[in-house]
């Protein structure tokens, strides 16, 4: 056997064939079905409440979660609205305390508006350039990077919403030079009733790099678009400006909101949008739920390992326990049972042993009778002298005779199976008695060839019981082993102290073995397989009585063919009380 | 040699008696009690062979009644039973106890053994 089988075979449960060998009225319950349900109980009992608290926990803080996200994703995107507006805003008071401030000829000087553009890129920062339109629409005086000066803009968006409604801010258009870039817009009214329109172009640079500085994870994306859905600003990962987002376009709020929904990629996202005020942009803040869940998702994995491992523990706990305890239960059902049919078969010895001596009894007075009877008529014969010289009558009558007697054999046998003598207790050493009994069956032993083994170790306590018991105990053993054997065969005699206060002779013969029927009823008396060769049956049935007065007892295992030990197992201690099991008679 | 044989089995104390009578013994039988006390009353045996349970009074009994008779007989007792409780009452009250059945040889020698004791 390998040594995964060896622990395999250790680990599994004893019960588990209980089922199948034993007799199904002689097992008291389903043992399988009990192990079964004891561990689903248990296993149940300490996971059911454990998986619906951590599935509880997990909603719980996926909700929170969510809740937490949606509100800090609003805040940022309402703060970040507050910066942008208040940019867009701060850039037209700039414009417009220039048109309070600057006289309109100053305005109207190209270098002088170079200065005031220099000046405001100082105190300000994000003005590209500056120019001044005049009410046909024609840029009448330029600075900044592209040579603007004379080109016209009076059919533009921007000029004629400016020029309507006093001040503009565009949305992100191409215009003259060619790039994306917006403008600012602001009418100046003079005395005159002439119209003009001061315009800047603001960097969009500065508009990104506040925007992205909004972007707190790596994965987030901030970024204007208009209302028609065109990027206006550079996102990370829904293109470039002018460019249309693939992102649904929130209706018009006052407020900042928030929508779940996913994009292109089919990635859910959580969109934070705010229009801004006087302006054509909304702002969105875009970020992955993937993201927001992943530091989450990384504490999650390592409940669910905890949670794993334990789910592990458990079961094998679980496992062990209740394996443990059905085969505590197993254990001690099969002892019960065994104490049970022990004391069954026991006291069916007795009650036999009982009824064999009350026969026996009853039996021999009528057989004096006979035999005394017979013995008259024998002795009758022998004065007459016609009938003396008749050998026909006289070997009648010995026949009776005879039988009278070989009667009178087995019914004292009988009475010596029930009656119990008072044993005489002396020390006895096992070996000496054995050399006694094999120096009976020495002579049989050679004549048939049969090799006996005696193992016997010399530290072997003392046995306190009676001699001449012992005596017939072994005789009898060896002789119904000498029996089984052919010639040839093998007797091997050993003693072992199994215990303390215990002896252990066992003698074992490789011989016929006994069959599984016989072997209910080996000990009971008038049993034999030797019917023809004149066995009485009463050889076993007197030694088991005999151990039992002496507090001793026998067992025995046998195989069909393989040969047969029977084992006594006698007391040491002196003291030992003596069996009171006769019967009274 | 005298010898009173008391048994209750009428058939079996007979028999048992003519075959001593025959073996040149004195052998007179009785199946009570109270008849063995008058036989031990007008006669004097030598040796009583008592079945030890019997109808009335026991064997054991019987035994302490006749010696009371006779002080110098001497005793051979017999049963069918082999319970310990009689072999130890046959072993104390007297020396020979007989199991039944027995071959006549066995009772002589028990005789011979008792007379000469």
């Amino acid at each position: 056997m390998t040594i995964s089988q060896d622990l395999l075979a250790k680990f599994k449960p004893r019960f588990l064939d209980s089922g199948t060998s034993a007799p199904p009225d002689s097992v008291l319950f389903n043992y399988r079905k009990f192990w079964l349900l004891s561990i689903l109980l248990r296993a149940a009992v300490s996971l059911i409440p454990m998986s619906i608290l951590l599935i509880f926990s997990y909603t719980m803080e996926n909700e929170a979660i969510r809740n937490e996200n949606r509100l800090h994703t609003v805040r940022v995107t309402s703060n970040a609205r507050r910066a942008v507006a208040f940019f867009l805003e701060e850039r037209l008071d700039a414009l417009r305390f220039l048109t309070k401030e600057m006289k309109f000829e100053t305005l109207k000087d190209s270098a002088e508006l170079a200065e005031i553009l220099r000046n405001l890129k100082i105190g300000f920062g994000g003005f590209v350039d500056l120019g001044l339109i005049n009410s046909a629409g024609v840029q009448i005086s330029y600075a900044g990077p592209f040579d603007l000066e004379g080109k016209i803009y009076g059919d533009q968006n921007w000029y004629i919403k400016g020029i309507k409604a006093g001040s503009f801010v565009s949305d992100v258009f191409r215009g003259y030079r060619g790039l994306p870039h917006m403008i600012i817009a602001l009418r100046m009214s003079l005395e005159k009733g002439d119209s003009y329109i001061l315009r800047a172009t603001l960097d969009m640079k500065k508009l990104a790099k506040m925007l992205s500085s909004l972007e707190i994870s790596e994965k987030s994306d901030a970024f204007l678009c208009n209302h028609e859905g065109l990027l206006q600003t550079p996102s990370r990962y829904y293109g470039n400006p002018l460019e249309r987002i693939e992102l649904p376009i929130p209706a018009y709020s006052p407020h900042s909101g928030v929508l779940e929904t996913r994009d292109k990629a089919r990635n859910r996202i959580l969109l934070g949008y705010a229009y801004i005020e006087n302006s054509p942009y909304i702002l969105m803040l875009v970020k992955r739920s993937a993201e927001i869940m992943k530091g989450w998702h990384s504490i999650r994995k390592q409940i669910n390992w905890f949670f794993a491992a334990s789910v592990i523990v458990i079961l094998l706990l679980v496992f062990g326990i209740s394996t443990v305890m059905v085969n505590k239960i197993y254990d001690a059902d099969l002892t019960r049972l065994k104490a049970m049919e022990r004391l069954e078969s026991s006291s069916r010895l007795i009650s036999v042993g009982r009824l064999a001596a009350g026969v026996a009894h009853e039996i021999n007075n009528p057989l004096a009778i006979i035999g005394e009877n017979a013995g008259l008529i024998k002795d009758l014969f022998t004065l007459k002298k016609e009938y003396q010289g008749d050998p026909r009558l006289m070997q009648i009558i010995d026949d009776v005779l005879e039988s009278v007697e070989r009667c009178g054999e087995i019914t004292k046998q009988l009475l010596g199976f029930a009656r119990h003598f008072e044993p005489e207790i002396t020390p006895i050493q096992i070996r000496q008695v054995l050399r006694e009994v094999l120096s009976f069956l020495g002579k049989e032993a050679s004549y048939r060839n049969i090799t006996i083994d005696l193992d016997i170790p010399d530290d072997l306590p003392v046995v306190y019981s009676d001699h001449g018991k012992l005596q017939q105990i072994f005789l009898n053993l060896i002789n119904n082993a000498f029996q089984a054997m052919k010639d040839g065969g093998r007797l091997v005699i050993s003693a072992r102290e199994r215990e303390k206060g215990s002896v252990s002779v066992s003698v074992t013969d490789n011989g016929c073995g006994i069959s599984e029927e016989d072997q209910k009823t080996i000990f009971e008396p008038f049993f034999t397989t030797r019917v023809s060769k004149g066995g009485t049956g009463l050889g076993l049935s007197i030694t088991y009585g005999l151990l039992r007065k002496l507090k001793g007892d026998i067992s025995m295992h046998s195989k069909l063919g393989e040969g047969t030990t029977f084992t006594v197992d006698l007391p040491t201690n002196p003291e030992a009380e003596i069996r009171n099991e006769s019967p009274d008679c | 040699m005298k010898v009173l044989i008391v048994d209750d089995e009428e058939k079996f104390v007979s028999a048992l008696a003519e075959r001593l009578v025959i073996r040149g013994i004195e052998a007179d039988w009785a199946t009570t009690y109270s008849e063995a006390l008058s036989k031990a009353e007008t006669k004097r045996y030598d040796v009583a062979v008592l079945d030890v349970k019997m109808p009335g009074m026991s064997g054991i009994e019987l035994r302490r009644r006749l010696e009371s008779v006779d002080p110098h007989l001497r005793f051979i007792l017999v049963t069918g039973h082999g319970s310990e409780e009689d072999y130890d009452i046959g072993r104390r009250e007297s020396c020979f106890y007989i199991l039944k059945p027995f071959k006549i040889e066995t009772l002589l020698e028990k005789l011979e053994q008792a007379v000469n004791r």
